[in-house]
């Protein structure tokens, strides 16, 4: 039995045996040549013969997938036909070279451009390049690309990489899943695998080394894992989990139009956190009632320079669009602690965790601050926007924070600049000195979100990512549970409404305590939100409510999860 | 001919919103450039314009010299609307 580990981009198990894709080989030799122009017409005849092989993929990916994933190929035929690339090429057989490593030398090239790119799209557009430079070459050297379309039983590919003139050519109903050497989550087969609904892994770095055609192989994508040559045993517990895999798809899906709303009709708000404006759309394809925690930091990150108001502008529009004035709760930037930018000035903290960080941050460089917020307040006109600000530790930076947020506003509206009338202004719960203070910050916040990991990761002194003190990284630790209880009375003796945006908001133990305690609102990454809403359509509010008293009463992590499992999860 | 854009969509220049850009100027016969904080690429050029790596939010030149340039900068505005590329500044 072998394991391999690599990125899981799509869920599931997948059963079936190994179809490894060998590349055929285009192996030549660099050579010298003296008839400079034959050498141009053999290069332009490959190019033609390339540009009519593209066009028919092109058409069988419209057929068998549609005009958006055709649209590729129309990218590939502007690549054969660039005047750029083919004048480097060129360049090259007029310096003598054979036209093979003119081709392949000004692919290299163009790749390395790309793939040193600051951005990560761009970076597996070098996959294109490739893809297109090999069907080149291959022409040159008069070597069949294999025929994938005659793949006839249930197959998980293996490939260096997925390209899409792969993917195009390939029978699906056939596919099971696809393990591939390279890519990340944003690469054509990352995104082929989520359109198809099959499991896959991707960035295996040696799969196709160690996976042997033919052999059996287990997906296992909720572990990220790959197995080959499972025993026995092994394979029967997967033909277990994929059944019940596929099982629980099909329930959660009756839960994707319902209301989220406990078995005595009480209701609840069930949203999603995002990173990305794409994710957006899993949320939306999850059911999600809104989204709890857009986090804006991605807009910061991987990148030069600071993001323009209009760049921001148009993300938050997006969202806000696509929401359709389901309520998006965005967190302002929450930069510092372990995420640095490298073009801001860090200064190198002893302990960053408790350090310049979140709406510190913000406060002490306005500029940044005040940009992202005009970019919020104009796009404010188009959804249901809410804004909260991360780290809050005391009152004054919560005033001072919704000053600068009112100052913008009003800058706006005398600019003439449209802003939504009513925009909700929250903060993070996350601090244990705000969690103290709940009562004093709800009289003046519109609403409170805590955020459990930072908040459970403060109050216990226990970095979460330091191995050594893992184990004090307790979500139903009693300090946790009556924290908890005070921001939720707090807010509701004050008319306002509480949700909570960490990993503990989708955790089925804790979601009886929640529910018991009166949350409001439930935010979790999207693919969790079925489960919970199943959860809760399970339970009776009124029910749990009667073991409170006892519940708060228990004195360890371990006593209060048991009593869940005990009690709390068949409280109907 | 000289027109200068704000780019609208989301993802930036990517393939989708190049592909049409390129396809549109290939139909002329006038050279044209694309400029984007002091770097030109040629507009004809697919690679050229997606290793400017141009985000939402940027403001980009085009500019065409030709017998058809003035042709080629109204189609080329027209695509960019029509598409939801980008907008005139």
């Amino acid at each position: 039995m072998l394991e391999l580990s690599g990125i899981a981009v799509s869920d599931g198990v997948a059963i079936a045996s190994a179809y490894c894709l060998i590349e055929p080989d285009l192996s030549f030799e660099k050579s010298r040549i003296s008839d400079i122009h034959a050498e141009k017409v053999r290069l332009k005849e490959a190019c033609i013969k390339a540009k009519n092989q593209l066009a028919e993929i092109r058409a069988i990916a419209d057929r068998k997938f549609g005009a958006e994933k055709a649209a590729i190929f129309s990218a590939h035929l502007l690549l054969l036909a660039d005047p750029e690339m083919l004048a480097a090429i060129e360049g090259k057989i007029d310096d003598g070279w054979n036209a093979e490593f003119a081709v392949q030398e000004t692919a290299n090239e163009y790749i390395q451009i790309f793939e040193a790119m600051d951005n990560r799209y761009m970076q597996e557009r070098a996959t294109d390049i490739h893809d297109v430079s090999t069907r080149l070459l291959a022409h040159l050297l008069g070597v069949e690309i294999p025929d994938y379309s005659s793949i006839s039983k249930d197959v998980i590919l293996v490939a260096q990489d997925l390209t899409p003139s792969i993917t195009a050519q390939l029978d699906t109903s056939y596919v099971k899943g696809f393990i591939t050497d390279r890519g990340g989550r944003t690469s054509h087969s990352a995104i082929l695998a989520r359109i198809m609904e099959i499991p896959a892994i991707v960035g295996t770095k040696t799969a196709t080394q160690e996976l042997v055609q033919g052999a059996p192989i287990i997906i296992d994508s909720t572990r990220g894992k790959v197995i080959m040559n499972a025993t026995q045993e092994v394979l029967d517990e997967y033909l277990e989990k994929q059944q019940a895999f596929i099982e629980q798809r099909q329930l959660l899906k009756q839960y994707r139009l319902c209301e989220s709303v406990s078995a005595d009709g009480h209701r609840v708000e069930i949203a999603g956190n995002i990173g990305k404006p794409q994710d957006v759309e899993l949320v939306l394809a999850n059911g999600g009632d809104g989204i709890g925690l857009f986090r804006t930091e991605f807009l910061y990150m991987h990148r030069h320079e600071l993001p323009l108001e209009e760049e921001q502008f148009l993300a938050y529009k997006m969202v806000l669009e696509k929401m359709q004035g389901k309520p998006t709760v965005v967190r302002t930037l929450d930069i510092g602690g372990d995420k640095n930018l490298s073009y801001l000035k860090f200064v190198h903290e002893l302990n960053p965790f408790l350090g310049l960080r979140g709406v510190r941050l913000c406060l002490a460089q306005q500029d940044i601050f005040r940009t992202q917020l005009r970019a919020l307040l104009r796009a404010s006109v188009y959804g249901n926007l809410k804004i909260m600000f991360p780290m809050i530790a005391t009152l004054d930076e919560f005033r001072e924070a919704k000053a600068i947020l009112l100052e913008e506003k009003q800058k706006l509206r005398d600019e003439g600049i449209p802003v939504a009338e009513t925009i909700e202004v929250g903060m993070m719960v996350e601090i244990p000195s705000a969690a103290v203070i709940a009562d004093l910050f709800a009289q003046e916040a519109d609403f409170l979100s805590i955020g459990t990991n930072d908040l459970i990761q403060y109050t216990l002194a226990a970095d979460r990512m330091n191995e050594q003190v893992s184990y004090l990284y307790q979500p139903y630790h009693p300090a946790i549970l009556r924290l908890v209880k005070m921001v939720i009375e707090a807010a509701h003796q004050n008319g306002k409404w509480v949700g909570m945006c960490g990993e503990m908001a989708g955790d089925e133990i804790a979601i009886p305590i929640l529910l018991a305690l009166g949350l409001d609102e439930f935010s979790m990454s999207a693919p969790s939100i079925l489960t919970t809403r199943a959860q809760i359509a399970n339970l009776s509010k009124v029910n749990l409510s009667t073991h409170l008293e006892q519940l708060l009463t228990l004195t360890t992590a371990r006593e209060v999860e048991a009593y869940v499992k005990k009690y709390l999860w068949q409280a109907r | 001919m000289k027109k200068t854009f704000k780019i609208t969509v989301l993802e930036g220049l990517h393939a989708r919103p190049t592909t049409l850009l390129v396809t549109t100027v290939n139909s002329f016969e006038s050279e044209v450039s694309i400029t984007y904080e002091g770097k030109t690429a040629n507009l004809k050029s697919i690679m050229g314009v997606m290793s400017l790596a141009i985000s939402a939010g940027a403001v980009i030149e085009i500019s065409a010299i030709g017998s058809d340039a003035k042709e080629l900068i109204e189609k080329i505005t027209e695509v960019i609307i029509s598409q939801g590329i980008g907008e005139e500044c």
